[in-house]
């Protein structure tokens, strides 16, 4: 690992002044991603300013048709959270199956969404609800928010406060874990709510995805034979030692059928 | 830097290098090598402790992460007396461990697994000790002594 200068600020005003002022500074939220990638060398921040002491970034509240979870929130708080198990079960489905056990008790939202892996579990979960993100500077709709592999819509030195997740009448997300590193081989959210039917997927192409000819069977019939025929084009997914692109096109068929299956058992 | 935390209930206070992992820290400022390194790149889980009384990867977090926190290591789990805490006479009794390398980091997971999830079942305890591995794949008898060490934390 490179040296690198720590910051602990107490506000988010503090945190983006020295985001604005070092050559070339990261946040760190939980770092179950950075850490690694720093010790691999694979970035060489100047500064890490560490979120963590800002009470701005914390809490999951619900607000009316909405639950709002706080940037800083750990994965495992989110899989707990009564609050969210009562409001949108399958958000708390997702978070408790990120990575294992310590990486959900470090991990959290606000880092995985500025991460944007390209096989990460969230970004999924906030396109396929269609959630709303909530910066340091403005607000973001998650179909804006998602740009491309480790791309986001975020502006250097941009901080994400929170996300707002719209509660759908009924919702979930399946994934097909890679066995030995946990993230999905293919993961797919489904929900139905007030903004319509969203199917979002994740792990199988360069960003998270919608797949609207999906959206637009369901919103017609919402059952599991509605979307059995239709197929994502495979020629722009994800080939690599885990699976070609034709498999992870199959997948993405098999795994919206069973989330529409698991949604209307849940709902 | 400064950093300031409480490792096993003793205030401890030092300068660092911002770069120094929690783990590096533990072995080799403070000496406590009971927390292992293992794979050193977050997957195996030997070098669990708790921070803030959550199960965490040590070579997976800065110190300065843990600036303020509470730290216990498997150092920390027997009484005074030297009595085994509940859940390292589980892995004793029920011999869940062949080389023992991976067992502190076991221990350590399973105590956070056992207070997060009472009354686990074999399917939750395997679940939520993904984030372990066992070179010798002890994992039956693993199980077995998770089972046990929950009893043994109920009961007292």
């Amino acid at each position: 690992m490179h040296a690198f200068e720590y910051h602990r600020p107490k506000t988010l005003d503090e945190a983006a002044a020295v985001l604005a002022r070092a050559e070339d500074a990261s946040p760190v939220a939980g770092g179950q991603t950075l850490l690694q990638t720093l010790r691999q060398r694979l970035a060489e921040p100047s500064d890490l300013v560490d979120l963590r002491g800002i009470p701005d970034l914390y809490g999951i509240t619900r607000e009316g048709d909405s639950l709002r979870i706080g940037a800083m929130v750990r994965h495992n708080e989110v899989a707990r959270s009564r609050e969210v198990e009562q409001a949108i079960p399958a958000l708390a489905g997702l978070a408790g199956g990120i990575g294992d056990a310590q990486v959900r008790n470090m991990g959290t939202l606000g880092g995985s969404i500025a991460n944007n892996d390209p096989a990460a579990d969230y970004p999924a979960g906030l396109l396929g609800l269609g959630a709303t993100v909530h910066t340091s500077q403005r607000t973001i709709p998650a179909d804006e928010f998602f740009v491309d592999m480790f791309e986001t819509a975020l502006e250097p030195g941009e901080i994400v406060r929170s996300v707002d997740f719209p509660i759908p009448q009924r919702a979930s997300y399946i994934k097909f874990a890679q066995p030995a590193s946990r993230f999905a081989l293919v993961g797919v959210m489904v929900s139905q709510g007030a903004g319509g039917v969203r199917v979002a997927v994740t792990g199988a192409g360069p960003a998270v995805f919608r797949v609207p000819d999906m959206e637009q069977a369901l919103a017609l019939d919402f059952s599991a034979d509605a979307i059995r025929d239709i197929r994502v084009p495979a020629d722009e997914l994800n080939d690599d030692i885990h699976g070609t692109p034709e498999y992870r096109a199959h997948l993405v068929t098999v795994l919206a059928r069973r989330a529409v299956e698991a949604a209307l058992n849940a709902g | 830097m400064n950093v300031s935390l409480t490792v096993n209930g003793k205030a401890v206070s030092a300068e660092v290098e911002p770069r120094t992992l929690l783990v590096e820290f533990l072995r080799d400022e403070l000496g406590l090598t009971g927390t292992h390194v293992g794979c050193d790149t977050g997957q195996c889980g030997a070098c669990t402790v708790h921070l803030d009384g959550r199960a965490v990867k040590a070579c997976s977090v800065l110190v300065g992460q843990a600036d303020g926190a509470e730290v216990l290591t498997i150092e920390g789990l027997a009484g005074e007396d030297g009595s085994l805490h509940p859940m390292q006479a589980a892995f004793h009794e029920q011999h869940g461990l062949q080389c023992g390398f991976c067992t502190p980091g076991m221990v350590m997971a399973a105590i956070d697994l056992v207070r997060s999830y009472p009354g686990a079942s074999d399917t939750t305890i395997r679940a939520q000790l993904e984030g372990n591995l066992c070179r010798c794949t002890g994992y039956e008898n693993i199980v077995r002594a998770v089972r046990t060490g929950a009893a043994n934390m109920e009961a007292q």
